[in-house]
């Protein structure tokens, strides 16, 4: 194949291959990987859809799959909800301003689309998919991307069947043709420019992180050079804080330290809580508990619980440990991608601890 | 008898303090001179005897893993919140802007992970080689550890790092425009090694590693490089790798883009193509001006940056001797030379490289001026030993217009102003 020559050209690493000394008798160590053990962990597939497992799923399957297991990242119809990926739509902009680089507009081989939903996704819940919801997932992405009917099953058998519209879009890197010689020579030293003007300040657009641990740091050794403080740990107590512990003294604060622990891989990747919590996969939680469903302000939430909102749902304790329990059964077609906790200790370690955050 | 800790402490606390208050007048509109050290009065630091010249420091009990003092605690790695959908599957920068000499600790390297930092322990790990070999194999911690060692030192680079400044100057601060790098002397086994102990088939043309987190992260590596010198590590500075880096063993691929060095490696297999994962398709692509992408753009180009000063380093002290110190690297080999502008790049003036310049590996520079207090325009302009020359960011994107995201290793101006301030800005 040409491809690593063409890597390999002009660089240092060609020649290095030549030193490298010729290889030696293995030494016996591991072991034989089982045929199992292999099918398990090399679940590869190639743009030429070997290592396919048979099967098929349907548009029709697929979306239902979508809305419960993508949606809550990618939107209902692969649109990208805030920064998550963009799957559907974006045709003919890879030349503009803001390209959108989706299956449809950018992604060269379906095998990949397949091998990461299969491998990767959903995100949190990574691997629990059969291979004929693998299927069903990707006919709907190639139907969301307007490349197939409503009608279109997808199956190991017309896989490779399906070209991708960008597939021709790539070419290998050719770096050490086309920049290389223009980057190389001697460097100008004296001269080599007119004066110069700013022309672009980063300041201008504001986009920077503020240092807060910085300047707190900064900020606490400021301190001890002014005094030598002993009073700079009450002072340092925020008035939130005691306030809190005032509003949340009827929760038992083990419970509440129990879901603290639990709340950021169960639920963070989506929700927030707390000072300055906002909207994101999830809506923000603040609040929740004893609030109608839907409560998060300028969150886009489910017909599924909009609708539940309709029919008064509160979530009390009661209704937040159903709810956690099985989502999908409890609120069908909402969109959390979440499996359910089934250990009603955690459960209501979640629900005191989002409970030691009310309004 | 003075002890080491109170032998720090003592030298730590005076410098820093009077760096401080040099910082609060100017905070305060005093000026932005060098006020302590050269105060009317004695100084209270020497005059009188300071609480840790009279009491007692912590004991050999207190600290069995130590971490930096309080007073280094702004030295840390940051997050751009708005720049990926959540911390989870993202990317935080090392504070470059901090350190000197060349080796990132580990503590405060950059992280970049697709589905959170993992645990998993020395006795849960498995590594496969599989494929095109003659012996498919399964690795424990243990095996790796009776294979013979190598150890080198090594740059990490995000292919993304300086992503956000192609369309302008966007981000305030070395750290962020070039903190998606990290440099540290690798443990490990050679790829080589053991690929030869399962031994590859002459149809095997690349090489696809994964990880064993939930993203199962894969990439294909031109089997050629993985026989040349990319390394099985499972240690980082001399210690096990951290969590967040891919303990307990991680893939190091020098000189190429820091996505194919597969953390808490768990597959590699021998294959007679590239796979096309996601990783190598949908991103680490190049989008050009044509609608056409380049694939495949493992090497990182040659780079450099003035981390001191620069917009979270402004200059304290005013008019009078100063130090330049930056950072050059090169994916392609060693760093032979680094040039620094002060004026946006009219003239230049040749720096001096501290310690030995590696290959594939962070290159410490100084340039030692004595500066008048007028306005610079700082730039730094790295080539390495194939005579690549660091380009200008206007080069680069007469290549590649705007929206390729990935590998911008152009050159980074710094706006200082009279008053020590710094800006990244660009210049024309």
């Amino acid at each position: 194949m040409s491809r690593s020559v063409k890597i390999f050209a002009g660089s240092a690493l060609a020649t290095a291959l030549a030193t490298v000394p010729a290889l030696s008798e293995p030494l016996g160590l591991g072991r034989a990987a089982m045929p199992d053990e292999i099918a398990a962990w090399d679940r590869t597939v190639m743009p030429d859809g070997r290592g396919l497992p048979e099967g098929g799923g349907n548009v029709f399957d697929g979306e239902d799959l979508w809305v419960d297991y993508c949606a809550a990242c990618h939107g209902d119809f692969g649109e990208g909800m805030g920064n998550w990926p963009v799957i559907a739509g974006g045709r003919n902009t890879l030349t503009h301003d803001s390209p959108k680089k989706t299956v449809g507009s950018y992604w060269p081989y379906l095998s990949t689309v397949w091998d990461y939903t299969n491998r990767s996704m959903p995100f949190g819940a990574a691997q629990t998919l059969t291979s004929d919801e693998v299927y069903a997932i990707v006919a709907y992405i190639l139907y969301s991307n307007d490349l197939v009917d409503d009608d279109f099953e997808l199956t190991h058998e017309n896989f490779t069947e399906i070209e991708l519209p960008n597939e021709a879009g790539f070419y290998e890197d050719d770096r050490d043709d086309t920049e290389v010689p223009l980057f190389s020579g001697d460097p100008c030293m004296s001269d080599c420019r007119d004066p110069v003007q700013v022309t672009f300040r980063a300041v201008l657009l504001d986009v920077t992180p503020d240092d807060p641990a910085g300047a707190r740091a900064r900020a606490e050794m400021m301190g001890e050079t002014v005094d030598h403080g002993d009073h700079d740990e009450e002072a340092a107590t925020p008035e939130t804080t005691r306030e809190e512990e005032v509003q949340t003294a009827s929760l038992d604060p083990a419970q509440v330290a129990a879901g603290a622990a639990l709340f950021p891989r169960q639920c963070g990747t989506c929700h927030q809580v707390g000072d300055g919590a906002r909207n994101g996969a999830g809506p923000a939680l603040n609040g929740i508990i004893g609030a109608t469903a839907g409560h998060a302000d300028g969150f886009r939430y489910s017909p599924a619980i909009t609708g539940a909102a309709d029919d008064g749902l509160v979530w009390d304790a009661d209704a937040l440990h159903a709810f956690l329990e099985d989502p999908r059964s409890y609120l069908p077609r909402n969109r959390m991608s979440y499996r359910g906790m089934s250990n009603a200790d955690d459960r209501a370690a979640i629900i005191a601890y989002l409970a030691s955050y009310s309004d | 008898m003075t002890d080491t800790p109170h032998d720090d402490t003592h030298k730590e606390g005076p410098s820093r303090r009077a760096f401080l208050r040099g910082g609060a007048l100017a905070a305060a509109g005093v000026g932005a001179g060098v006020g302590a050290a050269r105060a009317a009065t004695p100084d209270p630091l020497i005059t009188e005897v300071q609480p840790w010249a009279q009491f007692l420091g912590d004991g050999v009990d207190v600290a069995p893993y130590g971490m930096p003092i309080r007073f280094e605690g702004d030295v840390i790695r940051r997050n751009v919140e708005w720049l990926t959908a959540d911390t989870i599957s993202s990317i935080n920068f090392t504070p470059i802007h901090a350190l000197d000499g060349t080796i990132t600790p580990q503590g405060c390297a950059f992280e970049r992970h697709h589905s959170g930092a993992i645990e998993l322990s020395k006795p849960d790990y498995r590594l496969m080689l599989n494929g095109l070999v003659d012996r498919p194999l399964v690795f424990s911690y243990d095996d790796l550890e009776r294979f013979p060692r190598e150890q080198h030192v090594y740059f990490c680079e995000c292919a993304a790092n300086g992503g956000m400044e192609w369309a302008g100057a966007q981000l305030n601060g070395a750290q962020y425009t070039h903190g998606m790098v990290h440099n540290m002397e690798y443990t490990g086994v050679s790829l080589r090694t053991l690929l030869n102990e399962a031994g590859v088939k002459p149809e095997g043309s690349w090489v696809y590693a994964e990880g064993a987190d939930a993203a199962s992260n894969g990439r294909s590596i031109p089997l050629d490089k993985a026989l040349d010198d990319c390394l099985v590590a499972f240690k980082a500075n001399g210690e096990a790798l951290r969590m967040e880096h891919g303990y307990p063993v991680r893939l190091v691929v020098p000189g190429w883009e820091a996505n194919m060095w597969l953390k808490w490696l768990r597959r590699l297999t021998v294959t007679d193509g590239p796979v096309h994962a996601r990783e190598e398709t949908s991103k680490y692509t190049d989008l050009m001006p044509d609608g056409r992408a380049r694939k495949f753009t493992f090497v990182m180009d040659a780079k450099s940056v003035i981390t001191a000063p620069s917009p979270q380093v402004p200059i304290r002290h005013g008019a009078g001797p100063l130090v330049l110190s930056g950072l050059a690297w090169s994916g392609r080999g060693r760093i032979t030379r680094v040039d620094v502008s002060l004026d946006g790049g009219v003239s230049w003036q040749t720096a001096r490289i501290a310690g030995d310049a590696k290959p594939m590996a962070l290159t410490r520079f100084y340039l030692d001026i004595d500066w008048d207090g007028s306005e610079m325009f700082l730039q730094s302009r790295c080539v390495d030993e194939t005579g690549y020359v660091q380009p200008t960011k206007d080069a680069l994107r007469e290549i590649r217009g705007l929206n390729s995201i990935y590998h911008n290793n152009g050159i980074q101006t710094w706006w200082v102003k009279p008053d020590g301030e710094v800006e990244n800005v660009e210049v024309g």
